[in-house]
Order: structure tokens, then sequence, then C-alpha cells
């Protein structure tokens, strides 16, 4: 009983931990990231006698002690309690939302049986955009209490820009939902273990030679939804190309101009610890999860070899999506407000609706699904 | 264990629905509306209808209120703080409406008090047994509710589409 909660609230504090110092680690990434792509040599300043540590005196010393030894500005004439209240309601969903995401297998140890998913929703799917909804209250309300027009401007910006992705986003899911034919994310990553060959007609001779050792994962299977998809989580995160609700350089900084200090470091946090997320949920829903992509017959047999190699697996596809995320920032300009709208409602929307139209075709005559 | 939980959302759904009603501040008040629309959520997983809740997070919490917060920054309503005095036709039918209220809820409670809840059947509050109930038991209903979605939407663009002569 006790090492039942023992293991639960185990899970739970190494996914949050995690999410955390990866979001921490991200915002040196970035720096990098931006010094890499614009060929200059960046964030070198932060070292203790000259280590610098992969940006870990950055994250643990450096940016800490910056943000939280600032004064903590309140504007006089805002509304001080939902002031203090936004940056919580930023940064709680994108920490909450990993706990339906699985890092791993279901691994036996003893004669207990650990699920690597800190909560099995038989819903997961639509608990991770219950969250996100409620990512935007931050933003909003957080620009509504700073009492400044420029934070206003960018609160209702943000407000209608993440309404509007979410739809998309919300429609490009379901082609996967339905190729894998359950909401259940440990399912869904379960799903994608098979190889493509092994479930195409025996008479799709020419297609199960040139595609049929590739993996079964959703990018394969699905590959306008994952471009739509991460189109849409780009957006939902507001970075760049999509990151009206900031836009330095027509509304000073947006949604968090009055924020100072340990707030802001906490919108702050929470768009990397958003990031975070968003590559976690990609990796399960469209790059296999935790799966190696290799014939089932080549794996070792189900013990701690297998299992670390899993959780390996999905830390290198997460980080390889972190990264996709800071190259994308730093290679495209931002989008003109009235672009933006054209492309969610005109473009993501009908792309999704016809995904899933093709999809669903493809499903009842059998040639993908469960 | 679900008592507590009940009671504790029970709670939180209670104040923050008194502070919808008394805060004069719009935006605060809308805040906390939708405090208490996924504090409704809380009871809906409580009843182990895990899908009804998150959707209610998801269409209530997480578009409709967002909708109504988006409109009430764009108006800035910055008159409705002062306090506005109260009528007097508003002073005598507030006290009957109440009454009138406190009858009816109560009647309820009175009626299906001693009854219970039905037995929990397999699979209940999941996905996959309300999109069968919807799609066989419940199927024209679904129909025309989707039907009268899509007026609504045509609507709402032919509205927004006409120009202001």
């Amino acid at each position: 009983m006790i090492v039942d909660i023992a293991i639960i609230a185990a899970k739970a504090f190494l996914v949050v931990f995690m999410v955390l110092n990866l979001a921490g680690v991200l915002g040196w990434v970035e720096r990098k990231g931006s010094a890499l792509i614009q060929d200059r040599i960046g964030a070198n300043r932060a070292s203790i006698f000259g280590f610098a540590g992969l940006g870990l005196v950055n994250t643990l010393i450096a940016d800490p002690l910056k943000f939280l030894t600032k004064e903590d500005f309140i504007p006089p004439a805002g509304d001080k309690f939902l002031h203090t209240l936004a940056p919580c309601m930023a940064l709680f969903p994108a920490l909450v939302t990993f706990a339906v995401i699985p890092f791993g297998d279901v691994l036996t140890w003893g004669d207990r049986v650990i699920n690597l998913q800190v909560a099995n929703l038989n819903i997961g799917i639509l608990y991770v955009f219950a969250m996100g909804s409620l990512g935007v209250y931050g933003i909003v309300i957080g620009a509504w209490a700073s009492n400044n027009k420029f934070s206003l401007l960018g609160g209702v910006r943000g407000s209608a820009q993440m309404i509007s992705y979410e739809v998309a986003m919300g429609l490009s899911v379901i082609g996967i939902l339905m190729v894998y034919g359950t909401l259940e994310l440990q399912e869904i990553a379960r799903g994608q273990g098979t190889l493509i060959g092994e479930f195409l007609p025996e008479s799709w001779r020419f297609s199960k030679a040139a595609i049929g050792w590739l993996p079964a994962w959703g990018i394969f299977l699905q590959p306008l939804a994952f471009l739509l998809f991460f189109t849409a989580a780009v957006a939902e995160t507001k970075r760049v190309p999509f990151d009206l609700p900031e836009g330095e350089s027509e509304i000073v900084a947006g949604y968090h101009v009055e924020y100072s200090g340990g707030k802001f470091l906490m919108f702050f946090a929470g768009e990397f610890a958003e990031i975070v997320t968003a590559a976690a949920l990609m990796t399960t829903l469209f790059l296999g999860g935790w799966q190696l992509g290799l014939p089932a017959r080549w794996l070792p047999e189900p013990g701690w070899l297998l299992w670390g190699a899993q959780i390996a697996a999905f830390v290198l596809k997460m980080a390889f999506f972190q990264f996709l995320f800071v190259w994308v920032r730093w290679t495209l300009p931002r989008f003109r407000y009235d672009q933006l709208m054209n492309l969610g409602w005109k473009g993501l929307l009908p792309l999704s609706l016809a995904n899933l139209a093709v999809t669903a075709i493809l499903v009842v005559y059998g040639v993908v699904g469960h | 264990m679900e008592l507590i939980a009940f009671f504790v959302l029970a709670l939180l759904l209670i104040a923050s629905a008194i502070v919808v009603i008394t805060n004069r501040n719009p935006v605060s008040a809308a805040v906390a509306l939708a405090f208490n629309l996924v504090s409704i959520a809380g009871l809906y997983m409580v009843l182990d209808a895990q899908f009804i809740g998150l959707l209610q997070v998801i269409v209530y919490a997480g578009a409709i209120m967002v909708l109504i917060l988006f409109v009430i920054m764009l108006l800035n309503l910055r008159e409705e703080v002062k306090a506005h005095p109260a009528g007097t036709f508003q002073r005598v039918l507030a006290p009957v409406t109440a009454l009138l209220f406190a009858v009816v809820i109560g009647r309820a409670v009175w009626l299906t008090a001693p009854s219970t809840f039905p037995e929990k059947t397999e699979g209940f509050g999941t996905a996959a047994s309300l999109g069968k109930e919807l799609f066989t038991r419940f199927y024209y209903p679904f129909e025309a509710i989707s039907l009268l979605l899509v007026v609504a939407m045509i609507g709402a663009v032919l509205l927004a589409k006409r120009k202001l002569s």
C-alpha cells in the first residue's frame, strides 16, 4: 500500500521535476540555438571560472538569481489579485498536462506492475485538450489586470489566436484517434509498435515492398495531420512565427509587458513548459511514443535493457521536437495578424476536415486502423 | 473519499457562484464563473462521468468563457464597476423570484431525496458508451441538434458578413 503510493508520488514528482528542468534548459538551448542559426557565439557569459557546464550555470544559478532578485512591480491602477493569479494560471496547465503522457511501457518490478504514466485516463487526449484550453486564461487575465493598452491588445490577440488554432489542433488529432481507435495515450503509443507492412492487405504487394518496412507511427499514417498539428502547436505555444500576442515591434511585449521578476519568470517558464509538453505529445501521437520503431523480433526480452532503451527513445524524440521548435523560432519571420487568422481558419481548418474525411474512408475500407 | 471530494467541490462551487454575483468587476466575475464551471466538471468526475467532465472544461471553461472574457475586455466596461442603485421594481421582484426559485428547488429535492442512483453499467461515462448511445438510441435528437448548430453557425457568419450601411 505505502509502496504503491510512494511509486505514484515518485512518478508525479519525477514528471513535474523533469518538465520544469527541461523548460529551464530549453531557455538556454534557445539562446544557443539562436547563436548557431545566426552564425555567432552566444550564451557564453554565465560560467564559474570558465566552466559553463552545458547551460547548467545559466539555468540553475544565473537565470533564477536574476529573475528572483528583481523588483516585483504591480501596476497601481491594475487589479492586484488577478495580476498575481495570472502567472500561476499560465504555468499550471503546462505542468499538469504531462500527467497523461506515457514515457515508457508497463514494467514489472518484483510482483508489481508499474505503468510509466502518472495518470492512466481512458480519455487521456481529451484531458490534454482540456488543460490546453485553460492555458489561455493566464494570458487574458494577466493582460487585463495590468491596466495597460499594450498588454490588453496582446491579451485580445492571444485569446483569439489560441481559440482559433485549438479548433484545427483538435480536428487534426481526430484522424490519429480514428486510426488507432482509442483516446488513451498509452494505447496509442502501443498501437504504433507494429510495422506498416503487417496490416496492409496481402494484395498490395508494391506498397508493402515500398513502405512496409516503416514503423506504423502516426507521422507515416497521418502525415498531413502531423503538419497541421505541428503548426497549430507552434501557434498554441505563442512562438514565432505566431508570437503576435507578444509582438514586441508593435505592442512592446504584449500581455506580459507589466510583469517583472518572479512573475515574468513564471510566464517565461510556462512557455517553455508548454513546448516540452507539446513535444512529448507530438512524440506520443506521431513518432511512436516510447516505441523503438524496430520489428518485434529484433527487440530484446522485456527487461531493464528494453525499458531503459524505450525511455531513452522517448526522451530523444522529445528532444528532437524541442529543437525543432527552437529551429522554427529562429528561422521564420512573424506573420501579420490577418495572415494568422487566414491561415488558421481558411488553411488549417479545411485541410484538417479534408484529412478527417479521407481518413474516415480509409478506416471504413480497412486500409488503416484497428 | 467521494464524499470528501463532493463537499470540497460543492463548497468551491457555491463560493465561486457567490463571487460571480457579488463582485462588481465584470472580469473578476467572469473568472469566478470559469472557476465555477471547472468545479462542476469536477462534480461530473466524482460521478464517474469523466468524458462529460472533460467536455465541460473544454467547451464551457475553455471556449465559451474565454469568448465572454474577450468581449468584456474589448468593451472595456469601466462604468459597470461603479455601484448602480437598484430600482423599486428590482427591489420588489428580487425576493419574489428568489422565493419562487427556492420553492422549485426545494420541491425537486423533496421529491428525489429518498431515491438512489441507478446501478452503474459496464463502461459507464466512457466516450465509447456515450457514442454508442448517441448514435443508436438518441440518433434523431442528435442529428437534429447538429442541424440546429449548423443553422446557428450559418446565421452567425451571415450576420458578421453583412455590410454596415
